[in-house]
């Protein structure tokens, strides 16, 4: 792992929806296989954030350069940049009309050109990655939510991501399916991809994390590495926001 | 938990509904208000005719159906108009489609101008009456353009049903959820292909009920082509009638084969729609 390659790098972020300051001044450096994971209070501004990281939201000023490309709203990159930054989403957002091979290998064979021997190679292996190499030829809708989100997981891997953002992967899962997710998501770490996750899983955090970040209001108010985050946080709102979700 | 302030035994049966609703609700009595109410039409339209004196002649209309001739089997004008209709309609209803779905993609695109011009021509075609709308083409387009009054029918359907299936089509779209765009981007889809691979698939099932519903409306608009004497279902209708005066006879048969047509299609789709539900 070599730390000294930055691969996501913000400098003086900003981003407005209307009126309202979405993300106040943000800065932040990720680097190459680093894992770092984002909380803080509901709209504190962290999805937002991560989605700017793929251009599914535009910041309005300010630099935002990952892997080498500068992320503007109409950068012509953007498209290859999207191939290099996997997604998974808190609703999962599989193609309910293809089966899950199809899901898979759609990407690689209409964005990549790879046939469709070779995407239906590398989608086995995906499958087999998150254990549930059974299920390719179901529906997504006949999978169970745990299932589906791994499968999710599998369809950005297939792109030969460099980089995988999480937002929220389990918070719509039914808390026994949570840890299969979560399990994928360690193995992933373990082979040293670079990660981004939005979640409240402090549990997984405390496992996989290299940095923590919490947000509030839009703002960055805290990072650190997970012994210190948890144990002596040097913000209050930080400290009280632990409190609050680690009560129980 | 128990106690929703209603007082009614546990174990108790719920009681029956008033015996009005048990009445009206009932399938076999709906049913026979049904056949009443279709009796007294038929009815009313016999006595009307008998009343003036009509003279039916139902035995005349089977050789506008089909003839055996000298030369051997051949169809009448009916069967004959029913195909030119249905070619009308259906090359009508390709052009209606590719116009709506521009329409609609414009309306849809980032563009200003874009949808400005989507909502124009909606507007426009909209708000003029469909018999207008075919004088303008047959009687000013025509002559401007140098087409003919099949081309100008054709024109003039395409046109005014593309309004309303760009409708459906932006409705459709509109209904698959924006999670699929935001998962189609996230792993580099162009706009394009988002559309063609993940999108448009999807919105079918949305799209299919209304759609086909459009069908049957321009199968039935398609009859007022014969005020330009366009060779189609009714104006060969108005042929017949002209040449015979059997005027009930004639326009009850092509009410039943434009009846006949339109239920066969609906039938059709509602089969096809069973298919695309499974498939989710």
């Amino acid at each position: 792992m070599n730390q000294a390659t930055p691969m996501i790098e913000v400098t003086n972020l900003d981003k407005y929806y209307g009126a309202f300051h979405a993300l106040k001044n943000i800065d932040l450096t990720v680097h190459q296989g680093e894992k770092v994971v984002i909380c803080g209070p509901s709209g504190s501004g962290k999805s937002t954030l991560i989605r700017c990281f793929n251009g599914l939201e535009w910041h309005n000023s300010g630099r935002l350069v990952i892997d080498g490309i500068e992320v503007y709203d109409g950068a012509k990159e953007i498209r290859e940049l999207r191939q290099e930054v996997g997604m998974v989403f808190q609703q999962f957002n599989l193609f309910p009309h293809l089966t899950v091979l199809e899901n898979l290998t759609i990407g690689p064979m209409k964005v990549r050109g790879i046939s469709k021997a070779q995407a239906e190679e590398t989608a086995r292996n995906y499958l087999e990655r998150v254990h549930i190499p059974e299920q390719a030829d179901k529906y997504p809708a006949q999978l169970s939510g745990g299932q589906q989100q791994r499968v999710a997981i599998a369809r950005s891997l297939c792109m030969e991501t460099r980089i995988m953002l999480f937002d929220e992967p389990t918070s719509a899962l039914d808390p026994e399916m949570i840890n299969e997710v979560l399990d994928v998501m360690v193995e992933l770490a373990d082979t040293g991809m670079t990660m981004v996750v939005v979640t409240h899983e402090m549990g997984f955090a405390r496992k996989v994390a290299d940095t923590m970040v919490f947000m509030e209001a839009g703002q960055i108010v805290e990072v650190s590495p997970p012994e210190q985050f948890f144990t002596n946080p040097s913000s209050e709102r930080c400290r009280l926001f632990l409190d609050q979700i680690l009560a129980h | 938990m128990s106690d929703l302030g209603i007082s009614r035994p546990k174990g108790q049966p719920l009681p029956k509904p008033p015996f009005f609703k048990r009445f009206f609700d009932s399938t076999l009595i709906s049913v026979g208000i049904y056949a009443v109410i279709v009796g007294l039409i038929a009815y009313v339209a016999y006595t009307g005719a008998q009343g003036m004196g009509y003279n039916w002649q139902w035995y005349r209309v089977p050789q506008f159906l089909y003839r055996n001739t000298e030369v051997g089997f051949e169809w009448g004008e009916i069967p004959i108009g029913l195909v030119a209709t249905i070619k009308l309609s259906v090359t009508a209803f390709i052009l209606a489609m590719v116009i709506g779905l521009l329409v609609a993609l414009l309306r849809l695109s980032d563009l200003v101008i874009g949808s400005a011009v989507a909502v124009g021509f909606l507007e426009l075609i909209r708000n003029i009456p469909l018999l207008v709308l075919l004088y303008l083409f047959y009687y000013v387009l025509g002559p401007i353009f140098g087409f003919d009054r099949y081309t100008a029918s054709i024109l003039t359907l395409a046109v005014f049903h593309s309004a309303l299936i760009s409708e459906i089509f932006r409705a459709g779209i509109n209904a698959v959820p924006t999670g699929q765009w935001e998962a189609a981007k996230s792993i580099g889809m162009s706009p394009s292909q988002t559309y063609r691979y993940i999108i448009l698939p999807q919105s079918v099932r949305f799209m299919l009920p209304p759609m086909t519903g459009e069908v049957v409306h321009l199968i039935k608009s398609s009859a007022i082509v014969s005020v330009i004497a366009v060779a189609e279902l009714t104006t060969f209708g108005r042929n017949i009638i002209s040449d015979t005066y059997m005027s009930f006879e004639i326009w009850f048969t092509i009410a039943l084969v434009y009846l006949v047509v339109t239920l066969i299609l609906s039938i059709g789709v509602s089969h096809l729609e069973k298919k695309y539900a499974v498939d989710q």
